[in-house]
């Protein structure tokens, strides 16, 4: 690999055919339990029509460039599916604020924290 | 079926399903499936248009040029309708 | 791998990601929140959460390695993959939901390998979720691009004659490579060949084990 695709106008960062990159990282890791529940939460919110996997990813392209390096994939994922909760009219800002507070009066872990 | 297509060039900003990296470039329809709503639409909640999806080939040599790895080797991608003209337009 | 810590792995010997017992993240709080908000108002239910997560557990690369063993033993069936893999699965008792795949079978002259470079596309209702190399930007940016050399780092280095033909999941479709049969495995069981298909042989980033791995 010796160059990058150049940077047209309007080429947005997640969409990464062709760019530059170092080598493949092989590491792998298991889900843990917060993750699966984001991943669970994405499939039954659409197949329950709430919102789209369409409507996941425009929220998440919309992130800036550095999310992909600062946030976790499932990280991304839930910030978007309650995004998209929000404009479903399903959740308020309001009522998410609120409950995230009260959880984080609960404990220090997420286990303590997290009633399942 | 050996159809001869372009991959429009535009850049709109937004949510869409065609990649960058095959923007202009040029390829040959390997099959076609759909109808499939429209995801530029889906993704703002709106219904989605329903567009036939091309699965589109393309050789390396016709994307990277002469930075291709193998300029034989294919790429092949799903390529919603709207973005597909002949490839002998101008 | 570290060996000496064995109890930081878990049993795939894979270090266990940050959890219950670490700081709760603001992003594990919106989880917690987002959760039980949609379970009080009636979205959904904990049990309907936990049977998501049990049938997303279900799903791992045993599901398509049987695929791929049926598909190299019986030849109606090969011809019902490549018409529908979707359908072909299916019938086979796999719960692939609305999934839509298409097999691309290897061959001496063609190796298949999968991508997506917009986001994480991946067959994951039938292998289960996408390993971590499949997300990362040096995956989705350099396969599309240099397929041979992302192979080489996979371990897989291919004659120059072998045509390589990457499939970028841009859209609806999903994608699982049916690898070639090894040389040497005539009248094996259906078991004793789908022990040879790695999930990296199904993406098109392995191949198959060797027939001398199972002796």
């Amino acid at each position: 690999m010796t160059e990058t695709i150049p940077q047209t106008e309007g080429h947005r960062w997640h969409d990464m055919g062709g760019g530059a990159a170092g080598a493949v990282p092989l590491a792998d890791h298991d889900f843990a339990l917060w993750e699966k529940r984001v991943d669970a939460l994405m499939i039954l919110c659409s197949a329950k029509g709430h919102f789209t996997v369409d409507g996941l990813r425009r929220v998440l392209e919309d992130m800036p460039p550095s999310s992909f390096e600062e946030l976790s994939y499932y990280e991304r994922w839930i910030a978007s599916i309650s995004q998209n909760l929000v404009e479903a009219g399903v959740l308020t800002t309001f009522e998410i604020g609120e409950r995230m507070s009260a959880i984080q009066e609960r404990g220090l872990t997420y286990g303590d924290a997290s009633d399942g | 079926m050996d159809r001869r297509v372009r991959v429009r060039n535009d850049m709109p900003p937004g949510h869409i399903r065609t990649p960058a990296y095959l923007r202009g470039k040029c390829g040959v329809i390997e099959r076609t499936l759909g109808p499939f709503p429209n995801p530029e639409q889906l993704a703002y909640r709106h219904k989605g248009r329903p567009l036939a999806l091309h699965r589109v080939r393309f050789t390396m040599a016709e994307i990277w040029g002469d930075a291709a790895e193998t300029p034989t080797d294919t790429v092949e991608a799903e390529i919603y309708a709207h973005w597909l003209e002949p490839a002998d337009a101008a | 791998m570290p060996h000496d810590h064995h109890d930081h792995l878990s049993p795939s010997g894979h270090p266990f990601r940050a959890d219950n017992d670490h700081p709760l993240s603001y992003w594990q709080a919106l989880e917690i929140a987002v959760r039980e908000l949609l379970i009080e108002k009636g979205v959904t239910t904990a049990a309907e959460i936990a049977g998501q997560i049990d049938a997303m557990d279900n799903r791992t690369p045993a599901n398509g390695a049987a695929v791929v063993a049926l598909a190299w033993t019986d030849p109606d069936f090969r011809a019902a993959l490549q018409h529908d893999a979707s359908m072909a699965t299916a019938e086979m008792g796999f719960d692939i939901g609305p999934m839509k795949l298409i097999a691309v079978e290897n061959t001496a002259e063609l190796h298949n390998i999968v991508v997506c470079t917009l986001c994480s596309c991946y067959p994951r209702n039938l292998l289960g979720l996408p390993p971590d190399w499949y997300k990362s930007r040096a995956y989705r940016s350099r396969t599309v691009r240099e397929p041979r050399r992302v192979l080489a780092e996979f371990g897989v280095t291919l004659p120059e004659a072998t045509h390589i033909r990457v499939h970028d999941s841009t859209a609806d479709m999903r994608y699982i490579v049916i690898p070639a049969r090894p040389k040497g495995t005539d009248g094996w069981s259906k078991k004793d060949l789908a022990d040879l298909v790695t999930r990296d042989s199904m993406v098109g980033t392995g191949l198959p084990k060797s027939p001398d791995a199972l002796v």
